[in-house]
């Protein structure tokens, strides 16, 4: 029999505080019966002898201070797991959300999950064909990783992300990707997208979503992401599937955080945001990876919309840090009308070395893009220069460079939003591309590869 | 004694009553589920406790328990090839304990009890020893001779000795002390983290550290026992200049300290650095390496410890004698984890909420590092190096902790986003970093090196700023009416930062340049200058001067294997043959 306790004293935004209590856990899941019958749940954020700080999730909107009971349940916030996820969706503290029937779970776990040993981990290594030139080609994503997509308002990241989960499959393998999408404060428009385009691409059987719409509890949001990636988690080391988890938009959770953060009255690091920003971004992200000697893995795509486009505010920074490259929607190429408009530069894929090559991509892969990177960040300073003294300016290699960066975005990152582009054939793509620039210039291409492929 | 209880519980600090008669940074085990922690604030009988583990499910009223030692690391044979987390527990071990993921209150000793080490004693009974002295020897791995040296603190008559295969606890050793107390001694030492270990004295380093990386050895070299920082924003190839210099610098050990990274990047440690051999001894680098991992997701506490416990196991490898280098990525994070448990002591922030200390531990950390005369008789020499990355937030080099650190290291290492979006790496920048050991080294380079290597490295230096100022001229009025001289220098620039300065960590052959081969192709590069230059005197055309089919040549030199020295040798022929 739980003991019911009817002592709160005070409370402040999302945190009430409950007095008198004994035998109470730091973190512990908690029940707050409204003076209206209405249940709401919250967790334990710090405890001392007789007096317990706690963090509702979904408000605080209609409590009262006499007639509130509080429940303290003396177990964390849990998942309950079974194959039957597939193919629900949830709301974003995991009650169904399609008019299903609930869950019976086969087991329960903490949504905090424990960090993986890293000498557990194994490397990942499986390129995954996203059928985008601008990921394939010059980013390349691999089974395990993290890579996060910054975005801002306005920009099509929605569509692009839709796109990678309709296409991402690892070559010569009939496997398909799970997809875990959690959503986090996003319009019903947008969720709305994702849904239907789910459904019409006959994806969200083997989907699970967890929705938090931007008109829900902003606490809840705390929780979304966690959810997401412990059905993830069951998915990928439980029932040995390859799981894509996409969480948007970031920059909302990272704002409950602050919510929070702030009734907590705790001192504030940048922008408000707290101290431990990253060390609780990181708790997320870094749930992805393989596992050695386990067939399945999470591969991780965050969605953030960047502030002001500012690659420096503390959320895109802080994610940065943590994740294993970046993907960049750029508003410049966007206005050009250029879909997908990915800013190769400033993107990076860091794990793509191990991934790409002699038999898992092509030999001659990694000397092509780090020639194409070459290549446009030229061709884009000649356009800088051009617009300053004039194109007739340039000298004659300038003018070359200047035509690459031009047919460069036309040819290589432009592609239609249907369009599966193969990894040969973006490579393909890329030396047609190269060929408009004199061999003696391609320092970053060995010569057996350029004999092979430069002159055809 | 009086039990001590759990008070109070806010995420990693958890309060404790009935301390009375503990001290600070002792270590403590927390409630029933035996977590680690340290306490790091006392109040007449409350112990505030920094738990190096996740404290959900833990409450007010569990038990505390005292060990009244401070935290400390087990120093001995079975460090080398292992990776550790933060506080030294091997995560091999855990993870046969508690699976994949790591539970927590796992309780592993620091060093394996069950393996047998074969000793080999180089004293004998009779002999008279003080700290510091060898007793014998382990072959810990091929690369490393393990020696056994007496702990700090002991002297004596050694009145009895054994050789043979013995585990690390055994007794291999009585040192007769002189109060007539029989110290026994095994091959354990233990040692607090947060202390600096004893040596003799301490002098200036005057021997490069080498990192087969072009820009680093040649431009901005590093000493043994040195301290240098790499900050710079994401994605500008911090990890992997780490990656790169604990490959190929010509340290004897390697403490690799992965603090509040990514767990990728630990597994990539481990997966590569057995298959990747050491180009002096040919033998796996992992058999040099010792690899302390603290990922971001692991618990925060243990991050700040993580960083001393790397440095400690360092020197230690340097009380042997050895050149140890300790690679710490990143220090911001152990920075963070400082701010983390300073906010939640309420103690009042200095600079963007850091602690008012963090610029005095930060000191305190790097000064650990240097060239040393060991304890112990027979005043052999170690080095500790100390490479800390930093992480300053959108790159901004006014954070606090990167401040914090250029105020005390020698070596400047700063990173460039714009380079890295151009994908030149290393992406340090030529005109902002600095080294400080340039004269230090001098004598050391001209010896084993060239005297001209530095008056090369110079004039090259002089023509990267030179190119600078003229690029901003080149942008204004365009680069045809520049003189043919100053285009002459342009184009020289060029070549340093494409064939001299960017280097390819992922090319089997460029990842590693040693000093002759970099002496090698600078001299080329500065050859073509001086000689293009007096033909532009004469009256040369420009436009073939620049388009001689000798420097693609040269552009390809740094793919030239090291044992085919010949390859420069024609390179300089064709040079001195196209321009006659």
């Amino acid at each position: 029999m739980l003991k019911e306790y009817l002592t709160i004293s005070s409370v402040s935004g999302p945190l009430v505080v409950v007095e008198k209590i004994s035998d109470v856990k730091y973190s512990e899941l908690v029940e707050v019966q409204f003076g209206d019958g209405e249940l709401r749940r919250g967790k334990v954020l710090e405890i001392s002898d007789d007096k317990a700080l706690v963090q509702m999730f979904e408000g605080t909107i209609g409590l009262d201070v006499l007639n509130a009971k509080v429940r303290f349940l003396g177990r964390t916030q849990e998942l309950g797991v079974s194959p039957d996820l597939l193919g629900r969706v949830f709301d974003g503290a995991g009650r169904p959300r399609d008019n299903g029937p609930q869950i019976i779970a086969q087991k329960r776990l903490d949504i905090n999950g424990n960090p993986i040993n890293p000498n557990a981990r194994a490397y990942p290594s499986e390129f995954i064909q996203t059928g985008i030139s601008t990921i394939d080609g010059m980013n390349p994503l691999v089974r395990g990783q993290k890579l996060p997509l910054f975005s801002a308002a306005g920009l099509p990241h929605n569509r692009l992300t839709a796109q990678i989960a309709r296409q991402a499959k690892v070559l010569g393998t009939d496997e398909k990707f799970a997809v875990v999408f959690g959503a986090m404060g996003i319009t019903f428009e947008e969720s709305d997208f994702f849904i239907r385009d789910f459904r019409d691409t006959g994806a969200i059987e083997r989907s699970i979503l967890f929705i938090n719409l931007a008109n829900d509890p902003a606490i809840e949001r705390i929780s979304t992401p966690r959810l997401t990636l412990t059905a993830a988690e069951y998915l990928a080391f439980d029932l040995d599937m390859h799981v894509l988890v996409i969480l948007t938009d970031m920059t909302f959770y990272c704002e409950s955080l602050r919510e929070i953060s702030a009734a907590r009255k705790e001192i504030p690091g940048r922008r408000g945001y707290p101290g431990y920003l990253y060390t609780d971004l990181a708790s997320l992200y870094e749930r992805a990876g393989r596992i050695k000697d386990k067939k399945g893995s999470i591969t991780f795509l965050p969605v953030l919309t960047m502030p002001e486009d500012d690659k420096t505010h503390p959320i895109p920074d802080l994610t940065g840090y943590i994740t294993e490259g970046q993907i960049i929607v750029s508003r410049e190429l966007h206005r050009k009308g250029i879909y997908p408009p990915v800013d190769v530069l400033p993107s990076l894929s860091r794990l793509k070395d191990k991934g790409i090559g002699r038999g898992k991509t092509r030999e001659d892969h990694s000397d092509v893009l780090n020639q194409l990177f070459a290549c446009y960040a030229k061709g884009k300073e000649a356009r800088e220069l051009a617009v300053i003294l004039g194109e007739a300016a340039l000298s004659d290699i300038d003018k070359l460079y200047l035509k690459f960066a031009d047919q460069f975005e036309d040819t290589f990152v432009r592609q239609d939003e249907s369009e599966d582009r193969a990894i040969l054939d973006t490579l393909a793509i890329g030396w047609e591309l190269l060929r408009i620039i004199p061999r003696s210039e391609l320092k970053r291409v060995r010569e057996e590869y350029l004999n092979k492929y430069y002159t055809v | 004694m009086k039990q001590a209880r759990i008070a109070k519980v806010s995420g990693p600090l958890v309060i404790a009553d009935g301390c009375g008669g503990t001290k600070m940074f002792d270590m403590v085990r927390v409630s029933e589920k035996k977590l680690v922690g340290e306490i790091i604030e006392l109040k007449k009988d409350l112990a505030y406790i920094q738990v190096y583990e996740e404290t959900s499910g833990i409450g007010p009223g569990e038990p505390v328990y005292l060990t009244n030692e401070p935290l400390s690391v087990e120093l001995g044979p079975g460090m080398v090839s292992t990776i550790y987390d933060g506080i030294q527990r091997p995560l091999e071990a855990v993870r046969s304990l508690s699976g994949d993921f790591i539970a927590r209150g796992v309780d592993v000793p620091g060093l394996d009890r069950t393996k047998k080490w074969d000793f080999k004693p180089s004293v004998k009974t009779g002999h008279k020893v003080s700290p510091g002295d060898i007793l014998g020897t382990i072959d810990e791995t091929q690369l490393i001779k393990h020696k056994i040296m007496v702990p700090p603190g002991v002297s004596g008559v050694v009145s009895e000795i054994k050789a043979g295969s013995f585990i690390v606890t055994d007794v291999i050793a009585v040192i007769k002390e002189d109060k007539g107390i029989d110290k026994k001694i095994t091959m354990i030492q233990r040692w607090p983290v947060r202390k600096q270990r004893p040596i003799k004295e301490k002098f200036a380093p005057l021997e490069p550290l080498t990192t087969g990386q072009r820009v680093i050895d040649t431009f901005f070299p590093i000493a043994k026992g040195g301290t240098a920082c790499i900050p710079g924003p994401f994605g500008a190839g911090k990890t992997v200049t780490m990656h790169e210099i604990a490959k190929w610098s010509d340290a004897q050990v390697i403490v690799y300290v992965a603090c509040g990274e990514r767990g990728n990047e630990c597994a990539d440690l481990l997966l590569s650095f057995p298959e990747l051999k050491d180009p002096r001894t040919g033998r796996p680098l992992l058999e040099r390496t010792v690899i302390v991992a603290n990922t971001s997701n692991m618990p925060v506490a243990a991050r700040e410890a993580s960083i001393y416990t790397g440095v400690t196991i360092a020197e230690y490898f340097r009380d042997m004698g050895y050149s140890v280098a300790v690679m710490a990525d990143s220090t911001s994070r152990w920075a963070e984890a400082l701010r983390e448990m300073s906010g939640r002591l309420e103690e009042m922030p200095g600079e963007e909420g850091y602690p008012a200390y963090l610029s005095s531990r930060i000191a305190e950390f790097y000064e650990r590092a240097g060239k040393i005369v060991c304890l112990g008789s027979d005043s052999r020499q170690g080095a500790l190096s100390i490479i800390g990355a930093v992480s300053p937030p959108g790159g901004d080099l006014s954070d606090p902790v990167v401040q914090a650190t250029l105020r005390v290291v020698k070596v400047f290492w700063g990173l460039d986003d714009k380079l890295a979006n151009a994908r030149h790496f290393p992406a340090i920048n030529w005109l902002l970093s600095y080294s400080l050991y340039h004269d230090n080294l001098k004598e050391h380079v001209c010896s084993t090196v060239s005297e001209e290597f530095i008056s090369l490295r110079k004039e090259a230096m002089r023509l990267l700023e030179e190119e600078a100022s003229l690029l901003e001229i080149a942008r204004l009025v365009g680069i045809e009416s520049l003189s043919f001289d100053d285009r002459l220098i342009l184009e020289t620039a060029k070549s340093i930062r494409e064939d001299f300065l960017h280097q390819n960590a992922f090319h089997e052959v460029d990842t590693y340049t040693s000093l002759q081969k970099q002496y090698r192709i600078l001299k080329l590069v500065m050859a073509f200058y001086s000689v293009a230059k007096r033909k532009i005197k004469e009256g040369v055309d420009f436009d073939s001067l620049i388009k001689l089919p000798v420097r693609e040549k040269i552009s390809r030199l740094k793919y030239v294997e090291e044992d085919k020295p010949e390859e420069f040798t024609k390179a300089e022929e064709e040079l001195k043959n196209s321009l006659q």
